[in-house]
């Protein structure tokens, strides 16, 4: 491992300099590494609670390289299950979503209930008294918990909990949470797609304030086009804004933003009709929190980076978004419309509007960067330049959103757990 | 299903075909007057193709005026993911006549689109649903919707292009 001796990660905070050495995008080592040290110790998202609402239902998903079962049992809880048969490994749930009182293996028959148990073995009689059905119910990730509804599953039995993994993250996942007064729920419908770029390009990419006028000139573009306002209305350095670092690789912009929001943020594009409504939906904000957090909650902006690969963009809608590794130069990306389970079906559809216009593999925004992201890739086939700039408001006391400190967060702790020796975090873990 | 007598299926064809063109050709303010005034264009989501745009996030859910501004950036400068332009060729097949229903005439199509860009050959493959009207004596799209077949927009990515 001579090569990943070599710095990762340029961090010098005298001279207000961050580098971070494109080997970090392009090297397989380093994707084996980080799989090993990153997708295998953090907790990594699964899913929403309300992607299966009733007993029984449940949702294949790909997570962290694994094949899982996201599913409701019948006492109720939602659990994740490793969607390989105990007996010789067959995946024992075949759909990609459904309800089902019990998963049958297509191969030899074994038959699980849905909380996980082996319910049913063909021949049982044929094996020894050390044969139990206990033993082999279908397995689960070491870890599992959620918070606010959004479930995550660990592989590293010794992490820490996933209330502390979130650390400042979860005043900002109450900021999403709190916009129902019954819960929030992920809409039909998933973008499927990828880059041919490295997963942790997104990350950056997810929320950099630096790109949005040039990469995304088309879109405001766009805006001014339907009569958004774009004067005074600072799209490059808002007025009420901050990047703020949040601990564990996590990190957030919050900002004014020229866009609509369907929560309760009227603008002139959805009509006049609609104003009134959106003044009582306002209203009751203010009833239920007081006229800070309520402004907060409707008219800021949230990009937040969750470590490693979950964002959470509440912006003109909201959006959850996560993305893995297939090569160190290619991604798959899952992304969904996140929304308040009482919305009307006329405030539905102006928010799932919304979010088509910037968001998505056809918006008006994603495949810019997407295209921008592959651009990199292939940028850095020159090897010769063999580092990227990461030292944006460096220097500066309270960096702006178009500054780069939130990366600098996600990128020392990156550089951090890959670099820690492994025999230390074993040590501290007993 | 049951209204005015449906146009014959070469009639249905070479307004396919010719719309065929003026996409792989980068025509797209002509291919703007194939469309009515109220036109929408839709691609749903690879895992509801067939959903409803105003209750499921779909990839794309253009109405006429969000159809017009896709153009004006394709063809502007600033729409990244198209410039320089992909190459893109469509093989349009299977067209049948579903049948009317007051003045509007159903149509479906199998299509096969390769997008080329980069040195790379995307493949995307699904079929067509129009609602066609009569305008004078020509038929134009009213609705235009593209079912993807493909489970995941991978490695294809995005759908920057009129698909």
């Amino acid at each position: 491992m001579d090569k990943l001796a070599e710095k990762f990660v340029i961090d010098d905070q005298n001279a207000g300099l961050f580098r971070v050495n494109r080997r970090a995008f392009t090297d397989p080592e380093c994707l084996a590494e980080e799989r090993r040290r990153i997708f295998d110790k953090c907790w990594i998202y699964v899913g929403h609670e309300s992607e299966v609402p009733h007993t029984g239902d449940f949702r294949s998903r790909n997570v962290a390289r694994r094949p899982l079962i996201l599913v409701r049992g019948d006492d109720g809880a939602v659990r994740v299950l490793l969607n390989t048969c105990t007996h010789r490994g067959a995946m024992v749930c075949r759909q990609k979503s459904g309800n089902a009182n019990t998963f049958q293996c297509p191969y030899h028959a074994w038959t699980f209930n849905n909380r996980g148990s082996l319910v049913g073995v063909p021949g049982e009689d044929s094996y020894s008294e050390a044969f139990k059905r206990e033993d082999l119910a279908l397995a689960a990730p070491p870890k599992v918990d959620s918070y606010r509804g959004f479930i995550f599953a660990c592989f590293d039995p010794a992490a820490q909990s996933l209330y502390d993994y979130l650390a400042g993250a979860r005043e900002y996942l109450d900021l999403v949470a709190d916009q129902s007064e019954t819960g929030m729920k992920v809409v039909a419908g998933q973008q499927a797609y990828s880059a041919r770029a490295n997963w942790k390009l997104l990350m950056e990419n997810s929320y950099d304030g630096y790109h949005g006028l040039p990469t995304h000139q088309r879109y405001f573009t766009f805006l001014a086009d339907i009569g958004i306002e774009l004067k005074g209305n600072n799209v490059a350095a808002p007025a009420r804004q901050k990047a703020i670092d949040l601990g564990n690789g996590h990190a957030v912009l919050e900002y004014q933003s020229a866009w609509g929001r369907p929560i309760a943020h009227w603008v002139a594009p959805f009509g006049e009709h609609r104003k009134p409504h959106f003044e009582r939906l306002r209203r009751r904000f203010d009833e239920r929190f007081g006229p800070e957090r309520a402004s907060r909650i409707c008219e800021t902006s949230r990009n937040l980076g969750i470590f490693p690969n979950l964002v959470i963009n509440d912006i003109m809608a909201i959006t959850i978004r996560t993305f893995y590794p297939v090569a160190a130069n290619y991604m798959e990306v899952n992304a969904w419309a996140l929304a308040p389970i009482e919305e009307s079906a006329e405030d539905s559809a102006l928010r799932l509007d919304n979010f088509l216009t910037f968001l998505g593999p056809g918006g008006f925004a994603t495949p810019d960067d997407v295209e921008m992201l592959e651009s990199c890739q292939r940028g850095f086939a020159n090897r010769e330049v063999g580092w990227s700039d990461i030292s944006r408001g460096m220097k500066r006391e309270q960096p702006s959103i178009t500054d780069e400190l939130q990366m600098r967060a996600f990128w020392r702790r990156w550089n951090q757990l890959m670099t820690e020796p492994q025999l230390k975090r074993a040590r501290k873990a007993a | 299903m049951n209204g005015m007598d449906p146009p014959s299926r070469q009639e249905v064809e070479d307004l396919f075909f010719k719309e065929a063109a003026l996409l792989d050709e980068w025509r797209l303010e002509e291919w703007l007057e194939l469309l009515t005034d109220d036109a929408t264009y839709e691609i749903p989501p690879t895992d509801v193709p067939e959903g409803d745009s105003r209750n499921t996030l779909f990839i794309i859910a253009d109405n006429s005026a969000r159809i017009r501004s896709r153009v004006k950036q394709l063809l502007g400068k600033s729409a990244w993911a198209e410039n320089p332009h992909s190459r893109t060729r469509r093989m349009i097949a299977n067209v049948r006549v579903l049948g009317t229903e007051g003045d509007a005439i159903f149509v479906t199509a199998n299509f096969v689109v390769h997008r080329m860009r980069y040195e790379s050959v995307d493949t995307y493959i699904g079929h067509y649903n129009y609602k066609l009207v009569r305008d004078a004596k020509l038929l134009k799209i009213r609705e235009r919707r593209a079912i993807l077949d493909n489970e995941a927009l991978r490695p294809h990515g995005k759908i920057s292009f009129i698909l």
